[in-house]
């Protein structure tokens, strides 16, 4: 296990004194209220069509796809017990679990799944998931509880796709006909899922309540209801969180390193850690002559204290990235090291690619012209900022001069990336649960409006993206990823820098939580509070 | 001249106002050769240093020196209540005295206009302009100014209707001389007086709203430094570091008091018959 | 008297022709296609309201015909429907959220002045008093601070050092579980600091207000007579001044009115109330063209009735406005 999971007095929590505390397990018990904090809003209750987090997660709550992810990240069943992929990946079958309803009291069926499918493809309807389906031939229900799906090619992603949330045919069926999907009761007042918790209540802009679905077919979650509230100001959730007003939230590592580290609070939560799901990385237009040359490329690696870097811009509360791999996740090698931070050697790669002589500004010259480059980040993000500010003087140490400009990120996007109009930059890549990243590396993404920035070409990446691109079977897949890794963390066609940790707390009065590399919420629907410390109870 | 001066100078208040008023521009005048440290640089080793002696006023969540950045941002906030006054100023100037000069339908028509833009909640406005354009510091002071005028404008049409009737510019009127020469010689100056004072007032509230905007993430982009945005990104470490919260706010209090101090001493010295007036203009910038 | 109402009305009545101009005006000085720049991850080709929308606004004609269309489906009360992924009627959405802030904000009027009054009048009576000088710094110490940051150090105090109030929001968690009084104490208890900050700033203002009316009245001939005749000077400053000084501070109250509803953007922020700054926060960010819209028109119309009833109310007590035009 990579990961260094920091829990606090996990296991330990006391109740209240004075209270009588069983002594003995934990024990799991229904009751009590969970309460959770989100800045935004949430924008709809049918998350097809929303891609908002706060829309997504109180989705979480009532919904379920046909697959998904588990504590490590790997796909599991949900409303489907088992699947099967065909030997050439192009067809996809799916056996359901019986005896689920609709919380209207309905049988979930195949049909649902064929109608979930036809209204994220339905031209009227505004999903932004239609991408994840434009390999998808048919969709077929062979029977109640039996659904297959036949790919035009292989897709990698096919399985990790039917995550989607499955919605009631019998309930939208005419508004998604009508195209007005937007209109029908259950994108606002009352949405119905096959999910662990039925709506309660909404009030807009205030909070969403739901309750615990007695009928669940994974069994009654414990925690009998989960009020989602909007608070739209972060200083004042802290607040509400020292004032213990609020169960789960997410910290700044500001908090998490000097704002919680007191008894007090650390008795009322525990605080998680975990790596995030993207890094940031100091990437090069390869279209430019000396950076091109790979030489000066891991120069660059070796220059910068990516250590002192992650310390003073996140608190240390990061990880090192060696590659473009989430750490923890199947596709990440754990083999593949970083590049040292060795500034010696940085300078000798840099005068065996030519870079030896100084001018009088100390800067290295060749062919008399001196090595200075610009570098770009966007607005609004003091951490980017501050990396670029570390790198300017770390490079500045091996003779290297760099002119920082934060530009507004639509102009730095249309004038300068789309345009492929820069020196260097310092930007993010998220990554999803599947670790395709054709559109990222691959030589043929590296038009205008391709995400290939960098203009990165090399044979061996390509053939490795489209090998793991067009299997189904992980183990092969995991072969073809390690190699891919290893690959870019040689070439370093952009310097990784780090992976930013999620810092998630949590009341201590739940228990169940098991962090892994999914993060807390995996397996949010089995969390519970012992009867002895549960909060909010009726009467 | 004279006798304003002997008044004003009775009021030990207003002047202590005045001198505060003064020392507050030239620190931000000079700021650039003042300030110890590059109010910019950040340096990861000093992350929320309380004060010391190498930093007086402690440095923020970059490691960046807060005395260094409260010049700067003296500069940026000074600046932003000036040219956002000043905009109000020539705006209300202009129509109010179009209105009072001229009376009639000119009249009816601009003081409808002027009604108008007071129902309006102007912290809206500056929402649903601002979230449109770039929030520069440029857009902000024009857009300030814009929603901030009606004040001024009323102000300077009473001092024109109770002017207008006066012996000297009837006099003017009579002899031929055009109404622009009348307006710009005869009674601008006389009118000017309550209108200083309204703009002594407009200053620091539009320090306020700017740290507002702050707030809401649409004020002055970072890094440049402004009170506002300063204040406003202590708030996420107001019980670590005190001193991120305390100085800036302190320096905006220190700013509106001793421009009010300035203002109401100014009007009293002037003349007693303004007091009434004067004291419209100064609502909160909102 | 009706005459003067009826007279009144119809004057306002350009007014509100003159509140959608400038509402639609704001959000056309933005550059380029107000469609093209509306925000949201969901590409807006796709976004069947916005595609409605422009197809309403008719986008491809010039401005005043945009314009002209706009206005006669706001006479049919149909302000369209939010860009956001529920595509709610801005209407509705409006309803939700203006009884909180309404509620907000006339509690805080009436506290204003309750409080203003009186601190006005004595400060005036005693001018340049101690009285005086400590209230004016006081004044002007509730006009400098930001009111975040007054919130912010409210919450830490009460909130979490003391646990006396709750933090935000409008209810507790357990508000169901609560009797009808407890429920009613909540609820108060949720608005306290919320209320506190939005009078602390408005304060200022208002007390200034009256201390100044209140100092030009005493300077009046009939007040100096008053005491002339041996009146008591609690009957002339109580009974003669402080009624016409009350007088020009019922129309401030309405002009003030706009002031405080836009100081709920930032209180409503950060005690997370559910009320129209808020709204109005969010369609900014989201750059949701209809709820903006709306909500400028609807904010701005009832300020305008408000400011009518002031003007009405003015007439009643004071027979001279009716002849006469109000304004100086």
């Amino acid at each position: 296990m990579l990961l260094a999971l920091a829990a606090g007095c996990n296991g330990e929590a006391g109740g209240p004194p004075g209270e009588g505390k069983p002594s003995g397990a934990i024990t799991p018990a229904y009751g009590d209220t969970r309460i959770e904090a989100s800045i935004g809003n949430v924008s709809s209750l049918i998350p097809n069509v929303t891609s908002d987090a706060a829309s997504h997660e109180v989705g979480d709550f009532m919904y379920n796809g046909l697959v998904t992810l588990g504590r490590d990240l790997e796909v599991t069943g949900d409303l489907a017990k088992s699947w099967t992929f065909s030997k050439d990946c192009l067809t996809l079958d799916f056996k359901l679990e019986q005896g689920v309803r609709w919380h209207d009291g309905q049988p979930f069926t195949a049909d649902d799944v064929v109608f979930t499918w036809e209204t994220t493809m339905n031209a009227k309807t505004p999903s932004p998931y239609k991408s994840d389906f434009l390999d998808v031939d048919r969709v077929e229900a062979r029977g109640p509880h039996e659904v297959r799906i036949s790919y035009k090619r292989p897709y990698a992603k096919a399985l990790l796709s039917w995550a989607v949330p499955m919605l009631p045919r019998h309930l939208l069926e005419r508004w998604v006909r009508d195209g007005k999907l937007r209109e029908a009761p259950q994108n606002w007042t009352a949405p119905i899922g096959t999910g662990p918790y039925r709506f309660k209540e909404m009030k807009s802009g205030e909070k969403v309540v739901v309750v615990a679905n007695p009928d669940y077919f994974k069994g009654r979650p414990p925690i009998s209801r989960i009020v989602y509230r909007i608070i739209p100001s972060q200083a004042t959730i802290f607040l509400e969180l020292k004032a213990k007003g609020v169960d789960v939230a997410a910290l700044t590592a500001l908090q998490y390193k000097r704002q919680t580290e007191y008894p007090a609070f650390e008795k009322a939560y525990n605080k998680y850690r975990y790596a995030g799901a993207g890094y940031t990385y100091f990437g090069f237009n390869l279209k430019d002559k000396r950076f091109a040359d790979r030489r000066v490329r891991r120069a660059f690696a070796h220059a910068i204290n990516k250590q002192e870097l992650l310390d003073g811009v996140v608190l240390g509360l990061g990880r090192r990235a060696t590659g473009p791999f989430r750490p923890g996740t199947w596709a990440d090698n754990p083999e593949v090291k970083g590049v040292p931070y060795d500034p010696k050697r940085a300078q000798a790669l840099l005068a065996e690619a030519g870079w030896r002589e100084r001018n009088a500004d100390g800067l290295l010259v060749k062919d008399g012209v001196p090595f200075t480059f610009e570098l770009l980040t966007n607005q609004g993000n003091d951490e980017r900022k501050k990396i670029a500010e570390i790198i300017q003087a770390s490079l500045r140490e091996v003779g290297v001069g760099v002119d920082i400009r934060v530009l507004e990120w639509a102009a730095l996007l249309k004038e300068h990336i789309k345009k492929r109009n820069f020196d260097s930059i310092v930007l993010g890549w998220g990554t999803g649960a599947d670790p395709d990243q054709y559109v990222v590396w691959h030589s043929s993404q590296s038009g205008p409006d391709d995400l290939n920035h960098i203009s990165y070409a090399n044979p061996e990446v390509d053939a490795l993206l489209e090998a793991g691109r067009s299997s189904c079977v992980q183990a092969e897949r995991v072969r073809y990823y390690h190699r891919l890794h290893q690959v870019l963390a040689d070439d370093q066609p952009l310097v990784f820098l780090y992976w930013r940790d999620a810092l998630p707390v949590v009341s201590s009065r739940i228990y169940g939580i098991q962090p892994g590399p999914a993060g807390i919420k995996w397996n949010f629907n089995d969390w519970f509070v012992p009867k002895y410390l549960q909060r909010y109870t009726a009467g | 001249m004279k006798s304003f001066w002997r008044a004003f100078r009775r009021n030990r208040l207003a002047v202590i106002g005045g001198i505060i008023v003064v020392v507050l521009a030239v620190a931000a005048v000079a700021a650039g050769s003042i300030a110890p440290w590059d109010p910019n640089r950040p340096d990861v080793k000093k992350i929320l240093d309380p004060p010391s002696r190498a930093h007086l006023l402690g440095t923020d969540q970059l490691g960046r020196d807060v005395l260094s950045r409260m010049l700067h941002g003296a500069r940026v906030s000074l600046a932003v209540g000036f040219v956002s006054v000043g905009i109000a100023a020539f705006i209300g100037i202009t129509l109010g005295s179009a209105a009072g000069y001229n009376g009639g339908m000119v009249d009816a028509t601009i003081m409808r206009l002027v009604d108008l833009m007071l129902v309006f909640p102007r912290f809206f406005l500056l929402l649903a302009v601002l979230a449109f354009l770039k929030p520069s510091i440029w857009t902000i002071m024009a857009v300030i100014g814009i929603t901030g005028w009606m004040g001024v404008a009323r102000l300077v049409r009473a001092e024109f209707l109770a002017l207008k009737e006066r012996e000297f510019v009837v006099w003017s009127q009579s002899i031929g001389a055009s109404g622009f020469r009348i307006i710009w010689r005869h009674i601008l100056p006389n009118a000017m007086a309550p209108v200083l004072v309204a703009m002594t007032l407009g200053i620091p509230a539009a320090i306020l709203t700017e740290s507002g905007l702050s707030f809401l993430g649409l004020g002055v982009q970072p890094p440049r430094a402004t009170w506002g945005n300063i204040l406003n990104e202590g708030k996420d470490a107001i019980e670590l570091a005190w001193w991120l919260s305390v100085y800036p706010g302190l320096a905006i209090l220190l700013t509106v008091l001793s421009y009010n101090l300035l203002g109401e001493g100014i009007r009293d010295a002037l003349d007693p018959r303004l007091r009434q007036s004067a004291g419209r203009v100064g609502g909160r910038g909102r | 008297m009706l005459a003067y109402a009826l007279r009144r009305l119809l004057l306002a009545l350009p007014l509100l022709l003159g509140i959608t101009f400038v509402s639609f005006i704001v959000i056309h000085l933005a550059p380029g296609d107000p469609v093209e720049m509306a925000g949201g991850d969901v590409p807006m080709t796709q976004n069947p309201q916005v595609g409605k929308w422009r197809e309403e606004l008719g986008l491809d004609k010039p401005l005043h015909v945009q314009y002209l269309n706009w206005v006669s489906r706001l006479v049919r009360f149909d302000f369209g429907r939010s860009f956001a992924p529920h595509g709610r009627p801005v209407l509705t959405m409006i309803a939700e959220r203006l009884p909180i802030t309404l509620l907000l904000n006339i509690v805080e009027m009436l506290i204003i002045v309750t409080m203003a009054v009186p601190v006005g009048a004595l400060s005036a009576t005693r001018q340049y008093s101690a009285f005086d000088k400590v209230t004016t710094i006081f004044v002007f110490i509730g006009f400098a601070t930001p009111d975040f940051w007054l919130a912010l150090l409210l919450m830490i105090l009460f909130g979490v050092q003391l646990g006396w109030l709750p933090i935000s929001g409008l209810r507790s968690m357990n508000w169901e579980y609560l009797s009808f009084w407890q429920q009613q104490g909540d609820f108060l208890a949720h608005l306290t600091l919320p209320i506190v900050v939005a009078t602390f700033g408005g304060l200022a203002g208002f007390s200034r207000y009256m201390r100044q009316s209140m100092l030009e009245v005493i300077r009046q001939d009939y007040i100096q007579s008053a005491r002339a005749k041996g009146l008591a000077e609690r009957v002339v400053i109580g009974k003669h001044a402080l009624r016409n000084a009350l007088l020009p501070i019922v129309t401030i109250l309405g002009l003030s009115l706009p002031t405080l509803i836009g100081g709920s953007v930032i209180v409503e922020s950060i005690f997370a109330i559910p009320g129209m700054g808020q709204l109005m926060v969010q369609a900014a960010f989201e750059r949701d063209y209809p709820v903006l819209m709306g909500n400028l028109v609807i904010v701005s119309t009832l300020t305008l009735l408000a400011n009518l009833a002031a003007d009405v109310a003015y007439g009643l007590v004071d027979p001279r406005i009716r002849v006469g035009r109000r304004r100086r």
